[in-house]
């Protein structure tokens, strides 16, 4: 049974990541899940400089799943490098460092910074506010896409993933728009914007008023856009967005995915991931399937 | 780095103490043996639409025979610890722990200690007021209704208050040291926010070391989400700007650390 994947030239033992944010660089699921035995793990999103975050409350819970509003608390680079790849290198496993910023300038550095480092592929978080574009986000403007794809593609030295925003009116734009900037593959769907209101303390749930769903309540969105994005383009698509079980993963994967991220379930199953992949490796005994890659897409051959 | 344990754990009794109020006891394996005083378990809800653990702070360790007794508050209706308050003895919970660090039960031993609660946080000073070795004033405050006052009693020299006056000094935690013209060389305390805000400008006048256990709200428990972060006045270890993790930095701090 083969469960290797391919993505922009670099092989996973299987398709299973890590979604950014969930996981930190992974000290803190050690005491829990074997790094060893994942496809790839992706980093909580790093910028060029220590970012603090929002104020708290940074989460609630929502019907199936949770909104965040973290703010992408991170150390910055430099800390990053020394500590958080040098722990991850300790494994038989593919890092990918996921990379925030407020402008072209910010992402930039982040990515030359990575170019020397001993890391897999970057992946960028596109779904940040744009300081110089009113703060609209850049991946909801598929001009700012094309063009910070190609800038970062030019010195990154290594496949680029661009992370692509579900809050948009034609997520297939934006997907061609990081295809013509030169991106290896795409990942999606980051989450989702909502807003919750505390009726008993009359304010927002979070104190950043809005913040991102995510978890199982998500996920037939987050099929649709993969399922869209992989018809609409040539590059790899990695899947996310409320993947908890096997079955959950194999819904993108038969959409289209030729990889896929455990994101929110890690939070309330810290071995969600191992589950995932051992459940995935049960299904293709079950069905006899040999090779992995022979599942990707395979609903368009039954439609 | 201490060992945390995500398992099945059979609940050994639950009674309610007051309304709203119930004390479970579990049956809680190697999560018992590692518990210290202070720590805190997720708790899972079998209800597939509220995914994210419920934080709740240890009342009681039984190392001997493996068991942990919460004492919680049920927060409304149809919520996760609602449910949990309609389990009975011999149904199952997923739970992990222990989580966070505890309180420093070195830094009281053989001193004259303020254990402080107030409302909900009164329960995990039971279990520090029985592990703690030295002069020991329990100090609790509670709206009207008073729980646990019992085994504080058993415990060290009890105090209470009450908002309403209905028992003890009538007012709060402060209220009662005045009142009983009591002094302490450590302060420990658990409860709402402007408690710990008071206790510790308390403690900051009268210069005495003092740990308060903060709360917020929690998404994965082991210091990965960076939802529950608190300000502190040390850069923190983990993204080196001034956010400790309240799950795992704490959620035990010195006062003089947090902003409260």
């Amino acid at each position: 049974m083969d469960t290797r994947v391919t993505i922009a030239g670099v092989e996973l033992k299987n398709p299973v990541m890590t979604a950014s944010g969930t996981f930190g660089s992974g000290q803190e699921y050690g005491e829990f899940v074997d790094l060893n035995q994942l496809g790839a793990v992706v980093t909580k999103g790093v910028a060029n400089v220590p970012w603090e975050g929002n104020p708290t409350p940074r989460i609630a819970e929502v019907h199936g799943g949770m909104m965040n509003a973290i703010g992408l608390q991170n150390p910055g680079i430099d800390v990053f490098c020394k500590r958080d790849i040098p722990y991850l290198k300790q494994f038989d496993t593919k890092i990918i460092v996921n990379v925030c910023g407020h402008s072209p300038e910010e992402y930039l550095e982040v990515v030359e910074r990575l170019s020397d480092e001993p890391i897999d592929m970057m992946e960028i978080n596109i779904s940040c506010p744009n300081v110089n574009a009113g703060f609209l986000a850049f991946g909801q403007d598929a001009g700012n896409v094309e063009k910070l794809t190609a800038q970062i593609k030019k010195i990154a030295g290594r496949p680029i993933i661009m992370k692509l925003t579900p809050n948009v009116t034609d997520i297939t734009e934006i997907a061609r728009a990081a295809e013509a900037g030169g991106a290896d593959a795409l990942s999606l769907i980051n989450t989702l914007t909502g807003m919750q209101i505390d009726v008993e303390r009359r304010t927002f749930s979070v104190a950043n008023k809005t913040g991102g769903v995510s978890g199982p309540a998500v996920k037939p969105i987050a099929v649709r856009m993969v399922y869209q994005v992989a018809n609409a383009v040539k590059v790899p698509v990695i899947g996310m967005g409320g993947i908890a079980t096997a079955e959950d993963a194999l819904e993108f994967i038969l959409a289209g995915a030729t990889a896929v991220a455990v994101g929110t379930a890690n939070f309330y199953n810290p071995r969600a991931t191992i589950e995932v992949a051992e459940g995935i490796k049960d299904y293709m005994r079950r069905h006899k399937v040999e090779k992995l890659t022979e599942l990707i897409g395979i609903v368009n051959a039954h439609a | 780095m201490a060992c945390k344990f995500k398992r099945t754990a059979a609940i050994v009794s639950q009674e309610c103490l007051l309304p709203g109020i119930f004390s479970m006891w579990l049956e809680a394996g190697e999560i018992a043996k590692e518990a210290v005083p202070g720590q805190f378990i997720s708790m899972y809800t079998k209800d597939k639409s509220k995914l994210l653990p419920r934080p709740i702070s240890l009342c009681e360790i039984d190392k001997e025979k493996g068991f942990l007794r919460v004492v919680y508050r049920v927060t409304g209706k149809d919520t996760g610890t609602e449910q949990f308050s309609r389990m009975v003895k011999g149904d199952t919970i997923e739970i992990m722990g222990p989580l966070g660090n505890g309180f420093p039960l070195d830094a009281g031993k053989g001193r004259k200690a303020f254990l402080i609660g107030g409302g909900i946080g009164v329960p995990p000073m039971l279990e520090l007021a029985k592990q703690l070795d030295g002069e020991k004033q329990l100090i609790m405050g509670y709206r009207d209704k008073q729980f646990l006052t019992e085994e504080f009693e058993q415990n060290g020299a009890f105090y209470l208050a009450t908002e309403d006056g209905s028992a003890g000094t009538k007012g709060n935690v402060l209220d009662a040291i005045r009142e009983n013209s009591l002094t302490a060389d450590i302060i420990y305390a658990c409860g709402p926010s402007p408690m710990l805000r008071a206790i510790k400008r308390y403690a900051e006048e009268k210069q005495i070391v003092c740990y308060v256990s903060m709360e917020e709200h929690m998404a994965c428990g082991i210091g990965a989400c960076l939802a529950c972060v608190c300000k502190s006045k040390e850069v923190d270890g983990h993204s080196h700007v001034h956010n400790k993790r309240v799950c795992k930095d704490g959620p035990v701090f010195l006062s003089t650390e947090v902003e409260i």
